[in-house]
């Protein structure tokens, strides 16, 4: 099995609050890793440290063979980690004076340099692999929630990333349009993309991830099979926290 | 004792061919002076917000000081005092558009600084985590967006350096105000004169508001 993503004792810090505590973990290629924690816990934090949007303290950090130095100013090894890694974010983040194709064909374009006419085919491709298609000329803000997140979602595949991170992407989505949302992601999980995925859907992280990851105030407290973690958690952390989100 | 005063209208119409060949200098000194102060303001707006010290403080330094002295002054500066540092003279018409230039650049500056910091760090941090170069992200994605918030400001500096022009009659550029002085010495029809005058910076400032005005319109699509 290929690594692609390998965290060994990082530690992060805002200031004088400690967010990241010797963080251990280890992504293989095609694991659907599903990251779960209170507010604040740091979950959000470690998956921003995988692309370099947040730096990290101390530890070691390597990314599909590229290690990421604490305190990086390492544009290579980050340029080259970018590429690879896909982001979807809680706010979506879509371009608002590009069209919805140009957003995907933009990083394509400039990064790749990828002629207009592959970029533009990439783009209708994926358009209707996210099933929006028809919204294609259209800009962002006449989309709906569910269907900028499915753009945002192709945007990110447009590079071809080996990785996925998607940032609490239902987070802020009306209810009815969350299911638009996960259906894609778990399409995408069943054709083999390897995935990080912070989220409060439990449903969704009980059905798909490989893996379940349990953080508490910046530590990782449980790791497991999500039939394990869910069903017979070991921490009195872990039992309270899903006490209280599966309640009700 | 009764005074009458009856608007001359004829001397107003008749003043009117010599008022018009101010308007040419007027609008060399203030368009000529604002593009070169938009270049200005873009690049000292961003030297204003970068992240190191010694690229942002030369930039605050020329901002405070041309928004904080009078252009009245500025103009005087460059007209009677620097041709003594150089060693030679300034014609008006050139030490006029430096004028606006620097003071517009000044003002712009700032506007190329709020527009810029108005746009969500999302925005950003899409732009990188695509793979995106920093300058990439900044010049195709950031400022894109905030040049059409920076539209409305930038045509209100346009019209406050349009109207700075007037100004510069005191060093003797055949502009706006300039031409009317010069008709009023030998007519002395301060009243008509000056009422035109008027009018004509109204006709430029009122064409100017609605070009943005429509641009604005057509440009915003959905930010």
């Amino acid at each position: 099995m290929t690594q692609i993503v390998q965290m060994r004792g990082m530690n992060k810090y805002f200031g004088t609050l400690h967010v990241l505590k010797e963080i251990d973990l280890t992504v293989e290629a095609g694991e659907v890793v599903v990251i779960i924690g209170a507010s604040g816990s740091g979950k959000s934090t470690l998956i921003r440290c995988v692309n370099g949007l947040e730096e990290f303290e101390s530890g070691k950090l390597v990314v599909d063979g590229n290690e990421l130095a604490p305190k990086s100013g390492n544009q290579k090894a980050l340029a080259k980690i970018r590429k690879e890694v896909g982001m979807v974010f809680q706010q979506f983040n879509l371009f608002p004076h590009l069209t919805v194709k140009k957003n995907i064909m933009l990083a394509p374009r400039k990064v790749k340099e990828a002629p207009e006419p592959i970029a533009s085919a990439t783009a209708d491709r994926l358009l209707n692999r996210v099933g929006i298609a028809s919204q294609a000329d259209k800009y962002p803000s006449h989309l709906s929630g569910g269907q900028q997140q499915r753009v945002a979602i192709a945007r990110a595949l447009a590079m071809e990333p080996k990785l996925m991170l998607f940032d609490e992407p239902t987070s802020a989505l009306d209810p009815e349009m969350i299911g638009e949302v996960l259906d894609v992601m778990r399409e995408l999980a069943k054709e083999g993309m390897t995935m990080m995925v912070v989220t409060h859907e439990m449903g969704f992280a009980r059905e798909v991830a490989d893996r379940v990851i349990y953080i508490h105030e910046g530590r990782i407290v449980e790791e497991g099979k999500p039939a394990d973690v869910f069903d017979n958690p070991q921490n009195e952390r872990t039992q309270a926290f899903l006490s209280r989100v599966l309640a009700h | 004792m009764e005074f009458q005063f009856q608007f001359d209208w004829q001397a107003a119409i008749n003043s009117i061919p010599y008022l018009l060949k101010g308007i040419p200098y007027t609008l060399l000194i203030s368009f000529g002076g604002l593009a070169i102060g938009f270049i200005l303001g873009i690049f000292f707006g961003l030297l204003s917000i970068n992240k190191r010290w010694f690229l942002r403080w030369p930039a605050t330094a020329y901002i405070e000081i041309f928004r904080g002295t009078p252009i009245l002054v500025q103009v005087l500066f460059i007209f009677y005092g620097l041709p003594d540092l150089i060693g030679g003279p300034i014609d008006p018409l050139t030490a006029g558009i430096a004028a606006i230039a620097l003071n517009s650049g000044a003002y712009i500056s700032e506007v190329v600084r709020g527009g810029v910091q108005s746009i969500d760090k999302g925005q950003t941090e899409a732009g990188l985590s695509l793979g995106l170069s920093r300058s990439q992200t900044f010049w195709s994605i950031i400022w894109p967006q905030a040049f059409r918030r920076m539209i409305p400001p930038l045509g209100n500096q346009a019209i406050v350096s349009i109207k700075d022009t007037s100004l510069f009659s005191v060093i003797g550029v055949g502009e706006l105000v300039r031409q009317g002085q010069v008709y009023i010495a030998n007519t002395f029809t301060a009243f008509e004169v000056y009422f035109v005058v008027a009018l004509m910076y109204l006709a430029i400032t009122l064409s100017l508001s609605l070009v943005l005005r429509y641009i604005e319109r057509r440009g915003l699509v959905s930010v």
